[in-house]
């Protein structure tokens, strides 16, 4: 039993990484209707911003409010210096110019501050509580409180704001959006902002936990792809609750079902996916698409 | 007074010139239709107006020259385009889609009430107010695209081809509601439509655009008068 919730906690806090990079995609996917890959390579930027300034001097706390800050600008400058040219185009087109950006974000941390390893000072500290006989450290705890916390925030902003709906109305109709006199332009930007804030925080989350490199999100960024089509695209509860679930199944699957393993257990979150795609296309929680003509 | 006044206003798509000298004018509270065939320039010239394609020529609102502004300074200085296809916001409900409409006011107390009277004029979206707008028929969605462009308050409403894809008997219900929101509200209207028959049920009078020129206009009596107007639009 110990063994069980301890592997269970785990579980859960390694899926709040996924968590919380899958709420940055979540949050630009409602604001812009499209899907970022670079979401990850950009919270790696923000977490080496992160640990640039805290490196000169900074206290982590203002190192990731700064980053934070600076974050939300460079995602405004892409989305209207790079993302805008695509944006009334294909959107296939603007999803491999995602990826471009991915690669070129990586190859830009790798070449400023190399391939090895940093050490990122935690936010929280290492220590470990007994939780029915599991031992849960403070930085996991406080990790799986700032995503709740995050993720009820997006919710509010996207279901009770004048500026989530307004979001949301220019991701999916920028020319009715502008009829109804929004600022589209601006409003995609903010979209941008918002997101690469979220990935600073996430980066700031997990970079304690992963150790700083180039390809650090790498991984994670499939888990929480994966915890986005489980969850629906446009639910950032439904994203979460999913993120944790793949944490906890992969991590019970790899221990308890005997030919997964821990080689197996990434095959997880992709089987649950083939069966969520078949029984529930639009995700668990997501809203289903109806459309009449 | 006038309200909006077009003179000689041009256009083109690429090499493509759409528009070649459309002069029209409407009066503050009055209803202008424009008619004429397929691609004889209507759906244009109301883009041209709301900022959507570039124009020649002068667009005068409220005596100001136009021309050049971005779709929302258009709509901020409220003109509310009601577009051909409706631009419903298909993954918000009924009630987020009049919001959104009313994205520049800041008046809770006259939103609730527009949308009260909204709800009046057309029933179907008080029974439809919580579903998605992908979810509505292409009547109740026409009356949703009427219904976001009023939320906006504006002075003068684009409604283009109001009808497109509707069975007659839900065009006529469209167009009698929009004509009493005209008499209630007082918005000034310009209009394009296929269906002459339609359009006089609410405009006071008319420009015939044939390949991008105004070559013709007069109130609605005087059009219903002339042989030519009979032929080609009301069918006999």
């Amino acid at each position: 039993m110990g063994q069980f919730i301890q592997l269970f906690v785990d579980g859960l806090s390694n899926g709040s990484i996924y968590a919380v990079l899958a709420l940055a995609i979540v949050l630009v996917n409602q604001a812009t209707g499209m899907i970022n890959f670079a979401q990850g390579g950009m919270a790696v930027l923000s977490a080496y911003a992160t640990w640039w300034l805290t490196e000169h001097g900074l206290p982590l706390v203002v190192a990731i409010l700064v980053s934070i800050l600076l974050s939300f600008v460079l995602g405004g400058l892409i989305e209207r210096f790079v993302m805008r040219r695509f944006e009334r185009g294909d959107p296939d087109t603007a999803v491999v110019v995602t990826i471009g950006l991915l690669t070129l974000i990586t190859g830009i941390c790798g070449w400023l501050w190399t391939y090895n390893n940093k050490q990122f000072p935690s936010l929280f500290s290492l220590k470990t509580v007994d939780i029915f006989g599991a031992a849960v450290s403070v930085r996991s705890i406080g990790t799986f409180l700032v995503i709740v916390a995050i993720m009820l925030l997006l919710q509010a902003l996207f279901l009770g704001t004048k500026l989530g709906l307004a979001l949301r109305a220019v991701a999916i109709n920028p020319q009715s959006a502008a009829f109804s006199g929004l600022p589209v332009g601006r409003l995609l930007m903010a979209g941008w902002g918002l997101a690469a804030a979220l990935g600073a925080v996430a980066g700031a989350l997990v970079a304690p936990q992963l150790t700083l490199t180039p390809g650090m999100m790498d991984s994670a960024l499939v888990y929480a792809l994966a915890a986005v089509i489980l969850g629906g695209l446009s639910s950032p509860i439904g994203v979460v609750v999913a993120a944790w679930l793949i944490g906890v199944l992969e991590n019970l699957a790899a221990v308890y079902v005997h030919f997964i393993g821990y080689d197996l257990k990434v095959a997880v979150p992709f089987i649950l996916i083939f069966v969520v795609l078949i029984v529930r296309p639009q995700g668990l929680f997501g809203r289903k698409v109806v459309v009449r003509v | 007074m006038t309200l909006l006044e077009l003179e000689s206003v041009t256009a083109s798509y690429g090499p493509v010139q759409v528009l070649d000298g459309v002069s029209l004018s409407v009066p503050e509270g009055g209803a202008v239709g424009i008619l004429g065939a397929n691609g004889a320039g209507k759906t244009t010239t109301l883009r041209s107006i709301s900022g959507t394609v570039r124009a020649g020529g002068r667009i005068l609102f409220e005596g100001k020259d136009i021309r050049g502004k971005r779709p929302e300074q258009v709509a901020a200085l409220g003109i509310a385009h009601v577009p051909e296809g409706r631009g419903s916001f298909g993954a918000l409900t009924v009630r987020e889609n009049l919001r959104v409409g009313a994205y520049l006011r800041r008046d809770r107390k006259g939103i609730a009430a527009d949308i009260e009277f909204l709800l009046d004029l057309f029933p179907n979206l008080k029974e439809r107010y919580k579903s998605n707008a992908s979810a509505l028929s292409g009547g109740e969605q026409q009356m949703l695209a009427v219904g976001r462009a009023v939320m906006a308050k504006p002075r003068l409403l684009l409604l283009d081809e109001a009808s497109l894809g509707l069975a007659p008997s839900t065009a006529k219900v469209v167009y009698d509601a929009i004509a009493r929101l005209r008499r209630e509200s007082g918005i000034a209207m310009l209009v394009v439509e296929q269906n002459a028959n339609l359009a006089f049920r609410l405009v006071d009078s008319a420009t015939v655009l044939e390949t991008g020129r105004s070559v013709l206009s007069g109130t609605t009596a005087e059009l219903k008068g002339m042989d030519e107007i009979r032929r080609a639009y009301l069918g006999g």
